[in-house]
């Protein structure tokens, strides 16, 4: 009975920790929300968008709470909830997840003087989210199992048996998405499903749940070549060292389909109730100081806001010669899907 | 996959088997029958029916959501070639990791319980601490040892490390229930060990085992985060991907059922191999202060090799993902990123996992004794409801319950209480687990006794069967508080946005790859769960010590 009567008292004793968290955690919305608070749901790498969220609250007033979680996620999220959603600003990663927000009218239009401030192409086409920075692919290889003569000029040409053994990738981060639609869009769905098994075969066992582990493999020697993003390894080399970096980034030949530029962005909830403040942020995020900060941090990407120069160890925006291919064209990710399961990777 | 590993414990358990026929608990078949034909009082059933509805949300819900995607699509994904090799991989896992995990944590839970083993203070707060430590960790830790570790054998590898502790903690809370003279008797008759064992332990012990086999089998459906890293593809990895790569939820619900479905054949199994000598196997305690009479084996020259093999298993299980941490921790920091709050993550984390651990031991407790003292159509439906929630991946869950939250409980979503409530819901089978093993073992004609003897019937469940299955109320409470301690992905959909629980301050630096910040969270991950290992250890301490009988040998 002595110890039932210990039992109980320990089961209250929690379950009265737990109410009074809930309390705390409850007065503490509350008491934020009498100043004027937005709702972030962030997909973007988390540290550049707490020092744009810090800065802009300074400039502001505004506070920003901030929930984080993969773009797919907050998409989802966001998606399930719907008119009801507590969000007021979504920044995700890729363009595809806010074109599929914009397809379901989730999104409200953003204000004609902050689209105006970066280049059309880079917007919404329904003028429903801004672009805010820019990463492309590129090709990422070890220094030591490859000299640049070595390299594909092509992104075509990784699925040749040639590189059986030697490439690497994560076929399940969003980033592939776009490049798989640019090919489809230049050479077919069957060609495109075709680069896709041979890449499948060609990397055997070195297929990795994301770009950070395939750039760690480059650099280790373990895989030789990949087609990834650019600023993993500008992200690695902060990490490591330039010392330790024995691996390079080449582009591939200009307007090769698998040279992508993919555009980072963000947009207003059609249900927002701080439309006015939520305005504001994305301003901010165009403007040049939150972008001298996106310039500045550790993300490697490129800022969109002309006059704005990139961290000086990438290849200037302007020198870049991606793939044609629009916002529009690049979808909301839906192609690339179904073509990743016909190749047994999804 | 359930029922092919149980066919073994069921060939064990056969009814004919002599040992099933002793009578210590006196007269046990007969009580059986006639506490089956008792209907059970309406607040019991009423309560156990709010508890189940709650419980069916997120299945109705997929199943709703599940409708509007359209058969084309479904079928498209389906019929795939690439679906039954997922199939198989699925089941391939499930039976080889709960067969060795089975067989793991009864042998760590008898050498624990019932032998002279040095340091069995030590060993029982390590054989939970597995449970504690993310997934991710543990796959990284593996995945970064050897490259060679990956496929079926990696994933069975890890998976089996990491989930051996959801079958040790219940099968060593029967054994502690458990009468240790009956496998004396048969020894003392001429079994050698082996023979008495299964003739007469693993009867007491069946429903825990059972239980704990069910449970691994549910976690193994739902994993992703360790496959995902071990490149091991099954079911759940393919949600995964129609949910992150098409955002398309109701396709993942879609086939999010198929996973039901599985679960709902575990489940049938189970209860299949769980029936057999029914009431034969039960009550293993006997009445009042000798139940806890507990007989010690010398381990005499196995000491040696019983002790290694103890330190193997902790090592793998709990040495190799801690060094990965300190390792990490002994790296310079790199990021930017500024500190979340240690000591407010540690709260919020304690605050929820311990309401969620009170919660759902208390929202099980009626399903379990409803299931165990009325049995019946009702008993039995309640209480398989009460496992479908674990077959789920956390991810679906926690978005079905957003869209219950936002359209029927728009004030509760995104609060500490729909959090605690939905780890409560994920975690329900564990707490069902646990006490549904004790509560078999509590005879209810002492409960019987009291109420003759003019005790109310509320009274005499508190006064006479508490405290006998206060070691399942103790497991479960422990194993839901573990597993809600270090899941992710449920929390970050569901936590109030700007707040962090350990896991989720983890994954924040992990995502940048900035280990070295993110390890100060996974040490104290570690820390806090060493806290309900330790309690269940003065607990169990705190009980036959007070008996001269215990250490005889």
């Amino acid at each position: 009975m002595v110890r039932v009567v210990r039992i109980a008292g320990l089961a209250a004793g929690v379950l009265l920790a737990g109410s009074l968290a809930a309390c705390g955690a409850t007065a503490s919305a509350g008491s934020s929300g009498s100043a004027q608070t937005i709702t972030l749901y962030n997909g973007q790498h988390e540290e550049t968008t707490q020092a744009l969220v810090a800065a802009f609250e300074k400039q502001t007033g505004i506070s920003v709470t901030i929930r984080s979680d993969a773009e797919a996620v907050v998409t989802g999220q966001i998606l399930q909830e719907g008119s009801r959603s507590p969000a007021d600003v979504i920044y995700t990663e890729n363009s595809p997840p806010l074109e599929k927000l914009s397809e379901q009218h989730l999104l409200a239009p953003a204000s004609a003087s902050t689209l105006g401030t970066v280049p059309a192409r880079f917007n919404s086409p329904a003028a429903d989210w801004i672009g805010v920075s820019a990463r492309t692919t590129v090709l990422v290889y070890n220094t030591k199992a490859l000299s640049p003569a070595q390299l594909p000029k092509s992104a075509l040409d990784l699925s040749s048996p040639a590189w059986r053994g030697k490439f690497g990738f994560a076929p399940t981060e969003t980033d592939l998405q776009p490049v798989i639609t640019s090919i489809t869009r230049a050479h077919g769905q069957a060609a495109a499903l075709a680069w896709l098994k041979g890449l499948k075969a060609n990397a055997g066992s070195n297929v990795y749940p994301d770009n950070e582990t395939v750039m760690s493999k480059i650099n280790s020697g373990q895989v030789q070549i990949a087609l990834i993003n650019n600023y993993y390894w500008y992200r690695l080399r902060l990490q490591l060292g330039a010392a330790a970096m024995h691996s390079a980034v080449a582009h591939l030949a200009a307007g090769d389909s698998g040279y992508v530029l993919d555009v980072s962005g963000a947009g207003i909830l059609a249900s927002s109730k701080h439309k006015t403040a939520a305005q504001k942020f994305l301003a901010f995020l165009v403007s040049a100081q939150g972008q001298a900060i996106i310039a500045h941090s550790d993300s490697y990407e490129y800022p969109l806001r002309p006059g704005v120069a990139a961290a000086a160890l990438l290849t200037p925006l302007s020198q870049l010669s991606p793939a044609p291919d629009t916002i529009a064209d690049l979808g909301d990710g839906a192609l690339p899907l179904t073509l990743l399961q016909q190749a047994q990777l999804g | 996959m359930q029922a092919m590993n149980g066919t073994r414990l069921a060939t064990a358990v056969r009814p004919d088997s002599p040992a099933a026929g002793h009578d210590a608990a006196g007269g046990t078949e007969q009580e059986a029958a006639s506490t089956a034909v008792r209907r059970a009082p309406w607040p019991l059933t009423g309560t156990a029916a709010v508890v189940c509805t709650t419980l069916l949300l997120p299945v109705t819900f997929l199943v709703w959501q599940a409708t509007g995607v359209g058969w084309p699509l479904i079928s498209r994904l389906l019929m795939r070639h690439v679906t039954l090799t997922l199939l198989v991989n699925t089941v391939e896992l499930t039976v080889v990791v709960t067969t060795c995990a089975a067989l793991i944590a009864t042998s760590a839970a008898w050498c624990i319980e019932r032998t002279n083993l040095p340091g069995r203070r030590l060993w029982r707060v390590l054989m939970l601490l597995p449970l504690a430590i993310p997934d991710f960790v543990v796959g990284y830790t593996w995945s970064s040892l050897s490259p060679a570790i990956h496929g079926l054998p990696g994933a069975a590898l890890v998976m089996t490390l990491g989930l051996f502790p959801l079958i040790y903690l219940p099968v060593s809370a029967a054994l502690r229930r458990a009468d240790s003279t009956l496998y004396e008797v048969a020894r003392g008759l001429g079994d050698n060990r082996i023979v008495a064992f299964v003739r007469v332990v693993l009867p007491q012990i069946k429903t825990a085992l059972l239980g704990g086999c069910l449970l691994v089998t549910l976690a193994l459906l739902a994993e992703f985060g360790a496959f995902e890293i071990l490149r091991f593809q099954t079911f759940t990895t393919e949600i995964f991907t129609e949910f992150t790569l098409g955002f398309n939820a109701p396709a993942a619900s879609a086939l999010s059922l198929l996973l039901v479905l599985l679960s709902l054949l575990a489940l049938t199994g189970e209860h299949i191999v769980g029936r057999r000598g029914a009431g034969r196997a039960a009550p293993a305690a006997t009445a009042g202060a000798r139940v806890l009479r507990v007989h010690r084996y010398r381990l005499g020259r196995a000491t040696l090799p019983v002790t290694a093999g103890f330190a193997a298993l902790a090592g793998l299980s709990v040495g190799v993902p801690v060094s990965t941490v300190i390792y990490w921790r002994l790296q310079a920091p790199d990021t930017t990123l500024p500190p979340i709050p240690l000591a407010g993550a540690a709260w919020n984390t304690l605050a929820y996992a311990g309401s969620a651990a009170v919660l759902a031991t208390v929202a099980a407790f009626p399903v379990a004794l409803l299931f165990v003292r009325h049995g019946g159509r009702l008993g039995t439906l309640f209480e398989r409801i009460g496992y479908l929630s674990q077959g789920l991946p956390g991810l679906v869950l926690a978005l079905a319950l957003v869209f219950f939250a936002v359209h029927a409980a728009y004030p509760l979503y995104q609060t500490p209480e729909l959090l605690v409530v939905t780890y409560a819901i994920m975690f329900f089978p564990l707490a069902l687990v646990s006490l549904r093993a004790s509560l078999v073992q509590a005879p209810p004609r002492l409960e019987e006794t009291a109420r003759s003897l003019g005790c109310r019937p509320l009274a005499a469940l508190a006064r006479v069967t508490l405290p006998l299955v206060a070691p399942g109320i103790a497991a479960s409470a422990a194993l839901v508080f573990l597993a809600a301690v270090v899941e992710l992905t449920a929390t970050l959909v569901l936590i109030p946005t700007g707040a962090h629980t350990l896991a989720t301050a983890f994954w924040a630096y992990q995502q940048n790859a900035s280990y070295a910040s993110a390890s100060r969270y996974a040490v104290v991950i570690v820390v806090i769960a060493a806290v309900p290992g330790c309690m269940l250890q003065r607990w169990f301490d705190a009980g036959p010590s007070r008996h001269p009988a215990k250490e005889q040998s």
